[in-house]
């Protein structure tokens, strides 16, 4: 039963505003991110590094796509639905991204409830949010075998760039992956919360630590995340 | 005893994040605006500057909102904040060495291949 010893220093020392007080957080003892828990500071810092490997997969894309001679397909077409006789343009994408946006909007209310300490509703909004993530993954699985019924392959498709097919199933793919991984990791969460593990302090199956409400808010950040690159997949891959 | 002295000291040593639900719900509102908008731009069939300076525009507006908000980097201390958000400005590094290598692959495809893009 060893227990660690944490010392906060944050509150007591008086810290100089600005890039000064930055300055100071960063060149103080042991520890750079004062009133921040190492959880969410290490969330952030995964999170850093996923956006280099998002960063790295949407530049990948500009190079491929600025460089063929030949034309890129135009999203605008490959992704329309034909809704009732009528040809819409991106209309899948576009209603995957509200749903996406939506489940983001859940998740934050969840974050609010947890620290209200109202673990019935914030249990609901946590399911809620991956059944609208599970939604999102479902219509991505729809729009992948579509694509593939078209014959779009990561060598090859009917209407120009052959590169179109590899970096489309390389970030669409990826993304789902974060979302597939979001949806089991809110499953896991929203059942702890239900059970009340964060307010009786039961200590977690794999770490032995007590959780609290903040496990909540970290989920949060990597749900949000996802979100987040969706925006950038939306605007540079489907839009541009 | 000791329980409820930890438990008293919680919100003083380590920040919790309580906002106001509505401040949640204008944000919501205003992403599905802006996800409107970035969709129009398409749907519109808009071409040119004019498409790509809106869609950027409506991506970063998406992206500051929920990384500030929903995120809640906008009350975060502010090393939290340089440490997380300054490394990736360094991408837009990479995207520029990216685009002048991207054009002279282009440049050398049409000279020696004789193909126009």
């Amino acid at each position: 039963m060893a227990q660690t010893v944490e010392t906060h220093t944050g509150e007591t020392l008086e810290r100089p505003l600005g890039l000064r007080g930055v300055a100071a957080d960063f060149s103080s003892d042991q520890r750079a991110f004062k009133n921040v828990s190492w959880g969410k500071a290490m969330m952030w810092i995964f999170l850093l590094s996923d956006t280099f490997i998002f960063g790295c997969f949407l530049v990948a894309y500009m190079t491929a796509r600025m460089s063929t001679t030949v034309a890129w397909p135009n999203p605008s077409e490959v992704f329309a639905l034909t809704i009732g006789g009528q040809e819409i343009p991106l209309i899948l994408i576009a209603i995957m991204t509200f749903v996406l946006i939506s489940s983001s909007g859940t998740m934050a209310m969840a974050v609010n409830f947890g620290y209200r300490r109202d673990r019935r509703t914030t249990a609901i909004l946590m399911l809620l949010t991956a059944v609208l993530g599970a939604t999102f993954v479902g219509m991505q699985a729809f729009e992948w075998s579509k694509l593939i019924a078209e014959g779009v392959r990561p060598w090859e498709n009917p209407w120009g760039a052959a590169q179109f097919g590899s970096t489309f199933f390389m970030i669409t793919g990826f993304h789902g992956t974060h979302v597939t991984i979001g949806v089991i990791f809110l499953l896991i969460v929203a059942r702890k919360v239900w059970r009340g593990d964060f307010d009786t302090e039961r200590r977690g199956f794999f770490t032995s630590r007590k959780g609290n409400y903040e496990v909540v808010e970290i989920m949060g950040l990597y749900w949000h995340f996802v979100d987040l690159v969706w925006v950038f997949i939306f605007a540079f891959f489907y839009l541009w | 005893m000791t329980q409820v002295a930890t438990h008293a000291q919680m919100p003083a040593k380590e920040q919790h994040q309580q906002h106001p639900i509505r401040l949640y719900l204008v944000v919501w509102g205003f992403l599905f605006i802006l996800s409107a908008c970035s969709y129009f731009v398409d749907y519109a069939g808009l071409h040119g500057y004019l498409r790509w300076s809106l869609i950027l525009l409506f991506m970063v507006l998406k992206a500051g909102l929920i990384i500030a908000i929903f995120m809640h980097m906008a009350w975060e201390r502010l090393a939290l904040v340089y440490a997380v958000l300054l490394p990736p400005v360094l991408v837009l590094v990479f995207v520029a060495l990216m685009m002048s290598e991207a054009n002279y692959t282009a440049l050398s495809r049409m000279t020696f291949f004789g193909a126009s893009p």
